[in-house]
């Protein structure tokens, strides 16, 4: 097991969005978070990365377990040395090049040098298929080509584990195919990514295991197949159905 | 124009204006200075809600925008004396200056500061970056490109601004051109050869202006 964690509880001025959730994630998995909007996927995500300060709850990753709720800065940073986070809204830094974006968790935080740093940034772009676009601010790229290298910029630090939280949900229809494709790329090199997604058959296709959340908890979770062919629980049946068909 | 004033203003532009880049420019610039390295500590403090502190920032801008420049300055340079503090007239205006500037440039930076999203932090700190390191290299410079057109304007107004240091005394150029007309009485030439060369150090300024911020421009907004 390389990630697990157990009895995770967060609430926002009194109301308790994440009510107890449990998760295990081996090396090379998959997971897609699936559920309707307001679940609590977003925060739950943002609690595994400190983006927000769980209540409760405990992550154990490599055999280390942690205290979501009162992790040390220390704790905290040695974590978030081994995850990365893709945004939905990229987050690109807007002052830098694609090429800096990629670089500066190598050279500011690992304090790599500049050469070797940008050996390896230019590498991850080719990867995403960004390598033409080095030097061009996020402003000067399309919504598709920032996510792409948003993922670079996430690959550059070699993470044990991805957290993607909707990254294809604040782009044009069109525009959503090159960056799902660069992520199936990813779940065929054996990066172990957590997803958070819309994308039903992308999820189906490309999961091999699935988290079903809504109102805070998880409803059901099992293998990606068994999900999408026989949902157990007839909210998930619902739900994917709801997806679907959106028009019924 | 009679030929006596005409050679009274001859003479006197060239002493104005050395004392504009001699005097006016270095009380300026010094001023700007203080006032740069004031607003940007008043601002980080109030953006990073450093408890305690903050309050005193928010009473240091408050008391400041909320006073005439003018009275600052005579309550440091005439007033503070009667309680032992007694400042040469220069320093006094600098410091006036620095702190009068710096509680508007303060409000300027802690307006550009909050308008970086917060998903830029979130990046860094995602990437491995420090509370710190993130301010430095991705939320200070954009907060600085937002606010380098007011923070100019701020330099501009200021180089005006020093000419109320010939109330305390202190000999910059348009004092200097109160005391050749004390001499020779023709407010209208000298007073216009000061006003002239105010324009001309403002027009350079904002000509600076415009450069700087198409240089900076660079990764603004403008798709490829
Ligand atoms: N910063 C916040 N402050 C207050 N409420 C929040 C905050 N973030 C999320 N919530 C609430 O928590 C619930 C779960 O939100 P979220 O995790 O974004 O769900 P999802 O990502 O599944 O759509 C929602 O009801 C949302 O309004
Ligand atoms: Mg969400």
């Amino acid at each position: 097991m390389m990630l697990e964690i157990c009895g995770l509880r967060k609430s926002f001025a009194g109301m308790e969005v994440i009510r107890g959730i449990d998760l295990s994630v081996n090396k090379g998995d998959v997971v897609a978070v699936l559920g309707p909007s307001g679940s609590g996927k977003t925060t739950m995500l943002r609690c595994l990365n400190f983006l927000e300060r769980a209540d409760g709850g405990t992550m154990t990753f490599d055999g280390e377990t942690f205290d979501l709720h009162a992790a040390t800065r220390h704790e905290v940073a040695r974590l978030r040395r081994k995850t990365a986070f893709v945004f939905q809204s990229y987050n690109l830094f807007l002052n830098k090049t694609a090429l800096q974006n990629v670089t500066l968790g190598l050279t500011v935080s690992r304090r790599m040098d500049r050469e070797r740093a940008r050996e390896i940034a230019v590498r991850c772009l080719e990867h995403v298929g960004m390598a033409d676009r080095l030097h061009s601010y996020p402003s000067q790229l399309s919504g598709g080509q920032q996510q792409r290298v948003a993922i670079a910029r996430a690959l550059a630090t070699e993470p044990e584990i991805i957290f993607f939280d909707e990254p294809t949900s604040a782009l044009d229809p069109e525009l959503i195919g090159e960056v799902l494709s660069v992520m199936r790329d990813l779940a065929e090199e054996g990066m172990t990514m957590l997803i958070v997604t819309h994308e039903m058959e992308f999820a189906r296709s490309v999961s091999n295991k699935v988290m079903f959340m809504e109102g805070g908890l998880v409803v059901e979770s099992g293998p990606s197949r068994e999900f999408f062919s026989a949902p157990k629980e007839p909210r998930s049946r619902e739900f994917i159905r709801s997806v679907l068909n959106p028009k019924q | 124009m009679n030929e006596r004033t005409w050679n009274i203003l001859v003479e006197s532009f060239p002493r104005l204006l050395g004392y504009g880049i001699r005097v006016t420019v270095p009380l300026t610039l010094i001023s700007y200075a203080l006032a740069m390295v004031i607003a940007v500590i008043v601002a980080l403090i109030q953006y990073a809600d450093v408890k305690g502190l903050r309050k005193l920032c928010r009473f240091y801008v408050w008391v400041i925008r909320g006073t005439p420049l003018l009275v600052q300055l005579y309550l440091v340079f005439f007033g503070l004396p009667s309680v032992g503090i007694t400042l040469k007239a220069f320093p006094a205006a600098v410091l006036v200056f620095g702190f009068n500037e710096g509680a508007y440039m303060a409000e300027t930076m802690r307006g550009s500061l909050e308008s970086v999203h917060h998903g830029q932090m979130e990046a860094g700190y995602c990437v491995g970056m420090n509370y710190l390191q993130t301010m430095w290299h991705i939320v200070l410079p954009q907060a600085f490109r937002t606010a380098f057109p007011a923070l100019g304007n701020s330099l501009i107004s200021m180089v005006k601004g020093t000419s109320l240091a010939a109330t305390i005394t202190v000999m910059e150029m348009f004092r200097q051109a109160q005391v050749i007309n004390g001499r020779v009485s023709e407010s209208l030439g000298l007073y216009t050869e000061v006003a002239i060369i105010y324009l001309l150090f403002c027009t350079v300024l904002t000509w600076l202006q415009r450069w700087g911020e198409k240089k900076l421009n660079s990764y603004g907004g403008q798709k490829k």
